[in-house]
């Protein structure tokens, strides 16, 4: 059993080393025709100073990796549209950023090994890190051995306990997310591996982003499986993750692909706004709008989702019901970070942090959406004195990329799995709201058993100080719990029930527990 | 100001010294020689097992202490001089009360074996214990086999945390069945079959003869009175616990096991109290032990005697008995009382039920002739705390009990249920017809 689970690692690692090669490999050539096309449809033929330079310098040459066509696509680029607003010829300068057009021309020109073998260089990325990952987890169901908690030896390994291999794991996620909000012409090579796939679903060559979707889905699945054999005594999470899976694999994925496919507009139907905060952006208003009745529905259902879908269900269940049994965001902690949970700080102090930034992003969500609809309707590009366009920029630059990705699932390995869901999500700080005030869910505490042993603290991945409410028989009503369930399976003692009940008498602070003189308790209690 | 000094800061201690900082502006300072910072006894499995950081089983953030002027000495009390209300510190000074608490907790009993006092031989108790087996059992081949000594919860949470390093482990246990003094058969037995489940190697019956050492002073095998040399490289010491009172001897304080106290938790001194594992009460309370060394009972006493020392003179008068403890993977949980065969009353009767193939059980005991409900024990199941202390305090029925079972039942939403089983058996047993009523949110919530 150890052997499959070495062998595992190896094959696993293979792939993954590969997968990680790629970005700066493989040969980049355009020849004529694509190039004319190209200029043709993506409107650059315009500038014919970048067409010049680009004849001059990158046409019909041979590039030995990215990095290398990079530079002169970049140049032409940028030189063409000095020139052309030097000249006051607004006309043609192009917009396109130079990452990006680097990217769409690395798409057009891959050439060799990579783009003729997509199919076998999947199995050598994807495949391998597959068939590995399962070797590497399915023999816990025999080496783990009975069921039960199985938390042995997470501070004693290297990977769990913040060691090196995390902070491996930490370097290469973060760079991961660089490259795919920040350089995604490093992703070309990747796309080609999924273009088959995407091809089928969507009918259209794959993006980077299309990497991401379908490599989101395949981490999660096997985690997920991961899951299902940690917690295989727990029914609640076996339920809970097979439901995150569904969402993200159904809803996130092959839905909007597929109503691409359908020549609607892309639309994740579980994403609420303000999580997609870019919902109410003028872009997306208009291609709603001119979608016909798809569109009209999807732009009522976005707002009947936030406003009235999402309040009623976290009255009745609690704001788990969206962040850990369908969220995309959530799902993937759930399971890949699974293993790093118990690095969440449950400082004072970082609740302090918490409360401020969170809250702070919801402000700055609602008020750049604000902003936005404002513009929209009187048709301004400025309110207040701010631009619009330039608020959403830096929302989409410092929240949607940097916070939600490269910090949100970077960080996992060194300071747990809910960075972005305790300390950013603006819609979390929104659930939390209801959750907090007028909602049926709690965790209670089963009077006075417990013993302060604060496994469940170290395992919430909320960094919610659990024991501090158990120990002193009080129920845990806060605005932050996702209602993972982790801290219930985790106690020793079945102290803990997440449950939806009657409001009343939810919130329940104590002073001595029950067990104890029951006048003393009255005494005490009712003061 | 009055200066309250407590001695020891776990549980017991440091509840009274919270409850007093609430009720009151006095000076509390606490002496305690263990650790700087409380921290929870109970979880020191844990920390061995990878769980958890030793600094996670300190419940409250170091900035607490400060915040709530309690200050803490790190220092051992050789001496109490209540004539002079002064403590005598290992280290040299001395401390002035004007209130003294007493709250030392307990140490590993050993009971004179020979080779006691070897090196690899060790209780579970203390924060040091815990660092000497990290010493002595890192893993499986510096400690090539452990015994265990003494079929207690520690003794189990011991064989435990060395399985989970795959050290081989031999366990003691004096009893003819694993903890039989205090659980009745069926489920002794079904812990039995657990242990071995987990590939320990359960010896029932069997006592402790001697530890043999090697020419290092280290221990190197065990006899047991079966004629077996056992070899191993560590030796727990497992056999309970008894108040760690050593210090008082000459103190002048009433001791006898432990430290005399009555129900208010007074002992024979003025202004010396004494509460948690060490306080032994004159005359049990009900089916209590005199000296009672769990977790709750200590901060009980501390809520209780902090009500005292603010001006509110009161008894210690605990509630209905409950306890928990997790057997490897089985929990367990108890509310009321229920004797074993050794300890039954007269009037007791059970009825036990156990799944079929899962590590699942409970034994409910009742009065036989009223029908008068008097416990539960329960392993695999989670049941609600508030809902059986409200049915003792409102002397339901057996039947009653069983009717109801739904609203108290705890897991963890969507897991299997067993009342329908559970019923059907009793039914079978006692000639009854009862049918299950669904559980019900506004009888779980009705007074609570
Ligand atoms: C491994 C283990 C697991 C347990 N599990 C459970 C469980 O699951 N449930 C349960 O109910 N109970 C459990 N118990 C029992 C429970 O931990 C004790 O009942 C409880 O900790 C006693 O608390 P206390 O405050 O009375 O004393 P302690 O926690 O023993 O605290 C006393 C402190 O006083 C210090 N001290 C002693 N003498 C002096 C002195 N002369 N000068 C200065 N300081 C001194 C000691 O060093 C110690 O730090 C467990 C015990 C152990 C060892
Ligand atoms: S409190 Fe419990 S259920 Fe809520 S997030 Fe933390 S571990 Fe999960
Ligand atoms: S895990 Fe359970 S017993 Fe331990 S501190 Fe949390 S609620 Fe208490």
């Amino acid at each position: 059993m150890k052997a499959i689970k070495n062998v595992g690692l190896v094959i696993f690692l293979v792939g993954l080393a590969i997968f990680t090669a790629l970005p700066v490999i493989g040969t980049f050539k355009i020849d004529q025709a694509t190039f004319d096309q190209m200029a043709q449809d993506q409107g650059f033929a315009k500038s014919e100073l970048f067409v010049e330079a680009m004849q001059k310098n990158v046409v019909g040459k041979e590039f030995q990796g990215i990095q290398a066509l990079s530079p002169p696509v970049t140049e032409a680029l940028e030189t063409a549209n000095a020139a052309n607003k030097k000249n006051k010829a607004y006309k043609k300068v192009i917009y396109t950023k130079p990452n990006d057009m680097v990217s769409s021309i690395g798409k057009k020109s891959g050439a060799g090994y990579i783009v003729e073998n997509k199919g076998m260089m999947w199995f050598l990325t994807f495949g391998l890190g597959i068939i590995g990952a399962l070797m590497f987890i399915l023999p816990n169901v025999i080496l783990l051995g009975k069921k039960g908690i199985k938390n042995n030896g997470i501070y004693h390994e290297s990977a769990t306990n913040q060691g090196w291999i995390a902070w491996m794991v930490f370097i290469f996620l973060v760079g991961f997310y660089i490259i795919l909000y920040f350089a995604p012409q490093y992703a070309v090579n990747w796309t080609y591996l999924v273009d088959p796939i995407s091809e089928r679903l969507s009918g259209n060559a794959a993006g980077h982003w299309f990497v991401y979707g379908f490599m989101y889905c395949v981490v999660m699945t096997v985690m997920a499986v991961r899951m299902y054999i940690k917690y295989r005594h727990n029914v609640y999470q076996m339920v809970r993750t097979t439901s995150v899976l569904f969402f993200q694999i159904v809803f996130a994925f092959l839905i909007p692909e597929i109503m691409v496919r359908l020549q609607m507009p892309y639309y994740d139907f579980k994403n609420a706004f303000p999580l997609d905060y870019d919902f109410f952006f003028q872009w997306n208003i208009k291609s709603l709008m001119n979608s016909g009745g798809i569109g009209l529905f999807i732009l009522v259902w976005g707002i009947v989702l936030t406003l009235v879908v999402v309040p009623v269900m976290v009255y009745f269940f609690g704001k788990r019901w969206y962040c850990s049994w369908v969220c995309g965001c959530g799902g993937l902690a759930e399971t890949l970070g699974d293993p790093y949970r118990q690095h969440s700080s449950k400082s004072l102090f970082s609740w302090k942090i918490e409360r401020w930034l969170i809250h702070g992003v919801l402000v700055f969500a609602v008020g750049m959406t604000l902003m936005t609809l404002y513009s929209f309707f009187t048709d301004t590009g400025m309110v207040l004195g701010l631009k619009t366009a330039s608020v959403q920029n830096t929302y989409s630059t410092m929240i949607g990329a940097v916070f939600a990705g490269v910090i949100g699932t970077g960080f996992y390995p060194i300071f747990g799995n809910r960075m972005w869901c305790r300390f950013g999500c603006p819609l979390a700080a929104y659930l939390g709201f209801v959750q907090r005030f007028k909602s049926r869910f709690r965790i209670t505490t089963n009077g006075g058993q417990c013993i302060s042993c604060g496994n469940c603290s170290t395992y919430c991945e909320q960094g919610i100080d659990v024991r501090a409410y158990a120990q002193k028989g009080e129920n845990i009503v806060r605005s932050s719990c996702v209602g993972c369930g982790v801290c219930s399976a985790v106690c020793p003692r079945g102290v803990l029930k997440l449950e939806n009940g009657p409001l009343e008498g939810r919130i329940n602070p104590t002073e001595v527990l029950l067990g104890n003189d029951v006048d003393l308790m009255d005494l005490v209690n009712k003061k | 100001m009055e200066h309250i000094v407590i001695i020891g800061n776990g549980i017991a201690g440091v509840s009274a010294a919270r409850h007093i900082r609430k009720n009151s502006d006095k000076k509390i300072t606490i002496v305690s020689t263990e650790t700087e910072y409380f921290f929870s006894r109970t979880a020191l499995m844990y920390v061995y097992m990878g769980h958890m950081k030793f600094e996670h089983t300190q419940p409250y953030e170091n900035w607490f202490w400060k915040k709530n002027r309690i200050d803490l000495v790190k220092g051992f009390v050789t001496k109490v001089n209540h004539q002079n209300k002064k403590l005598i510190l290992k280290e040299g000074s001395e401390l002035s009360y004007d209130k003294l608490i007493i709250a030392t907790g307990s140490k590993p009993n050993k009971f004179g074996w020979p080779g006691q006092d070897l090196k690899g031989v060790q209780g579970l108790y203390h924060r040091q214990d815990l660092e000497q087996l990290e010493a002595n059992a890192p893993n499986n081949k510096v400690c090539k086999r452990a015994v265990i000594v003494g079929g207690g919860l520690i003794g189990i949470e011991l064989a435990e945390m060395l399985v989970t390093r795959n050290i081989p482990v031999t366990f003691l246990v004096r009893e003819a069945s694993f903890w039989n003094g205090v659980l009745p058969k069926g489920e002794s037995e079904l812990i039995n079959e657990h242990i071995l489940e987990h590939h320990i190697d359960l010896r029932l019956e069997t006592n402790l003869v001697e530890i043999i050492a090697d020419e290092n002073g280290w221990a190197k095998a065990v006899t047991t009175d079966k004629g077996e040399t056992i070899e191993c490289t560590v030796v727990g010491l497992t056999a309970g616990v008894s108040p760690n009172i050593d210090f008082l001897k000459e103190s002048g304080i009433e001791l006898g096991r432990g430290v005399k106290v009555n129900r208010f938790l007074e002992t024979n001194i003025p202004d010396i109290y004494a509460i948690g594992d060490c306080a032994e009460q004159h005359e049990a309370i009900g089916n209590r032990r005199p000296i009672e060394a769990v977790w709750y009972t200590g901060r009980m006493m501390g809520e209780t005697l902090a009500q005292t020392i603010c001006g509110n003179r009161r008894a210690y008068n605990p509630g209905h008995w409950f306890n928990s403890a997790k057997f490897l993977d089985v929990e367990y949980q108890t509310y009321g009382w229920v004797f074993s065969e050794r300890g039954m009353k007269e009037y007791e009767q059970h009825f036990h039920w156990r799944h079929s193939k899962e590590k699942v059980c409970i034994t409910v005991s009742f009065d036989k002739d009223s029908k008068k409900f008097l416990g539960i024990n329960t392993f695999g199941i989670r049941m609600r705390h508030a809902i059986f202390d409200r049915w003792l305090t409102e002397e339901r029925s057996v039947d009653y009990v069983m009717e109801f079972l739904k609203d108290a039942n705890f897991d963890p939403e969507f897991y299997k249920v067993y009342e329908g089983e559970i019923l059907t058996a009793y039914n079978a047993e006692f000639g009854t017809s009862i049918a299950p009523k669904k559980k019900s949110w506004k009888r779980i919530f009705s007074t609570t």
